[in-house]
C-alpha cells in the first residue's frame, strides 16, 4: 500500500481516510487480516502511536475489528462497507460541487460538463 | 513508572549568554520527541545537559528520577553532533568498543544494520564518507538497549533513502519504555514519527504538544507552525 501524508491534517486521520480508502477500493478485501500496527507504521513511515490511533478509529467505526489473539481484519460486513463508499463518493461530489459553484457555474452547466468530459476520457 | 525526563526551572548560562532559561519539561516513556528550534536557540544545550557533559547553572533534572551521573549513563544512549570515534577504528572495532562500554549493547542488532545498509565492518573510519560515518554512529547508538536516546542532528548529513532506513530504525528499535529525543531543523522529514514536539525559541520553552493536536488546533503541520513561529 502507497501512503501519502502530505497534508497539514493530524497524521491519524490521514491514515484513517487512507485505509478507508483501500477498503472501498478493494485493496482490502472483507475479513482481511492487517499487519500488526508495528508493521503497518514502519511502512507509512508513521510513529507506531499514531498508527495505532488510527485502528482505534477504525475500531469505532467498525470498519476493522480485533480479535485478542489472532490480530486485526477488514470487516465481513459489507452493508456497512458500502455506506462507507456512499459516504465517501458523496463527501468528494460535494467538494467538487462547492468548487463548480465557485466558478460560477450552474446544475445544468455542470452535468453537460461532466457528460462531455467523461466522453472525450471514454469513461 | 517515573517519567524518563524531568527539568525543573533548568536554566544554564555561559557568561553573560542565557542559553537556556527557566525550562520546566515533563517527558513520559514510550514517546518519539522532536526537539526544534532555529540555530543556537539551545537545543544542543539541552541534551548535553541531559548527558552530564554541562551542568546547570540553576534548576535541576531528573533521568528516570536521578541527577545526571554514572548511574544515567548507563540508560542514555547519545549521538553528538559531531563523531569522536578515532579514525584508525575499523568499523567492527567501533563495536567492540562500544560492547565493552555499554552493558545493553547488542551486537548482532548492530551487525543487522550494518548489513541492511551495506556497510562493510571490516573498513577503517578514516575510509569512509561523511555520511557513512554518521550512518555508523546512528547504528552503534542504536543497538543499546537504552531507555533515552538522544539523537543530535541524526540526519543532516545522510542521503534521502538512508534518512528513511533511519527513521525506519527508530521506529522499530525503540520499546515502549524508552523515549526517542530527536533534535534536528530537517522538520518535515520527521514530523510523521514524532509523538510530540517541542520548540525551543531563544532559550526558552515555546510550545510543548503532541504533533497531532498541534495539527488539529492549528490547521498546519509542524514545519508550517516552525516557519511562522521563527520566521526571519
Amino acid at each position: 500500500m502507497q501512503w501519502d501524508l502530505n497534508s497539514e491534517k493530524p497524521v491519524y486521520l490521514q491514515l484513517v481516510e487512507q485505509i478507508q480508502a483501500g477498503i472501498i477500493s478493494g485493496k482490502y478485501r472483507p475479513g482481511d487480516k492487517l499487519p500488526s500496527v508495528r508493521e503497518m507504521a514502519a511502512q507509512a513511515m508513521v510513529n507506531p502511536n499514531t498508527m495505532q490511533r488510527a485502528m482505534s478509529e477504525l475500531e469505532r467505526e467498525g470498519l476493522v475489528y480485533a480479535n485478542r489473539t489472532a490480530g486485526r481484519f477488514i470487516t465481513s460486513d459489507e452493508e456497512l462497507i458500502k455506506q462507507l463508499k456512499k459516504r465517501y463518493i458523496s463527501q468528494i461530489i460535494s467538494e467538487f460541487l462547492e468548487k463548480m459553484e465557485q466558478l460560477g457555474l450552474n446544475h445544468d452547466e455542470i452535468i453537460s460538463l461532466i457528460d462531455e468530459i467523461s466522453k472525450n476520457k471514454g469513461i | 513508572m517515573s517519567a524518563i525526563l524531568e527539568c525543573r526551572a533548568l536554566t544554564k548560562k555561559f557568561g553573560s549568554v542565557t542559553a537556556l532559561n527557566n525550562i520546566d519539561l515533563t517527558l513520559e516513556r514510550g514517546k518519539i520527541v522532536g526537539l526544534l528550534g532555529p540555530n543556537g536557540s539551545g537545543k544542543t544545550t539541552l541534551i548535553k545537559l541531559i548527558n552530564g557533559l554541562l551542568v546547570p547553572t540553576a534548576g535541576n533534572l531528573y533521568i528516570s528520577g536521578m541527577p545526571p551521573g554514572a548511574e544515567t549513563k548507563k540508560i542514555v544512549s547519545y549521538l553528538p553532533e559531531r563523531t569522536y570515534l578515532p579514525d584508525w577504528l575499523k568499523v567492527s572495532q567501533a563495536i567492540d568498543f562500544f560492547k565493552d562500554f555499554y552493558e545493553d549493547f547488542d551486537v548482532n542488532k548492530a551487525y543487522d544494520m550494518l548489513k541492511r545498509l551495506n556497510l562493510d565492518p571490516n573498513k577503517r573510519l578514516k575510509t569512509l564518507s561523511k555520511g557513512t560515518k554518521e550512518k555508523i554512529q546512528l547504528i552503534l547508538v542504536m543497538s543499546r538497549n537504552a531507555d533515552l536516546y538522544c539523537l543530535d542532528e541524526p540526519i543532516g548529513g545522510v542521503d534521502p533513502a538512508a534518512r528513511d532506513y533511519i527513521l525506519n530504525t527508530i521506529i522499530t528499535n525503540y520499546n515502549d519504555n524508552a523515549t526517542v529525543i530527536i533534535s534536528t531543523h530537517l522538520i518535515a522529514d520527521i514530523e510523521n514519527i514524532l509523538d510530540e514536539a517541542i520548540f525551543i525559541k531563544e532559550g526558552s520553552l515555546y510550545l510543548h504538544s503532541t504533533v497531532d493536536d498541534i495539527r488539529e488546533k492549528e490547521g498546519k503541520s509542524i514545519d508550517s507552525l516552525f516557519r511562522e513561529v521563527f520566521k526571519c
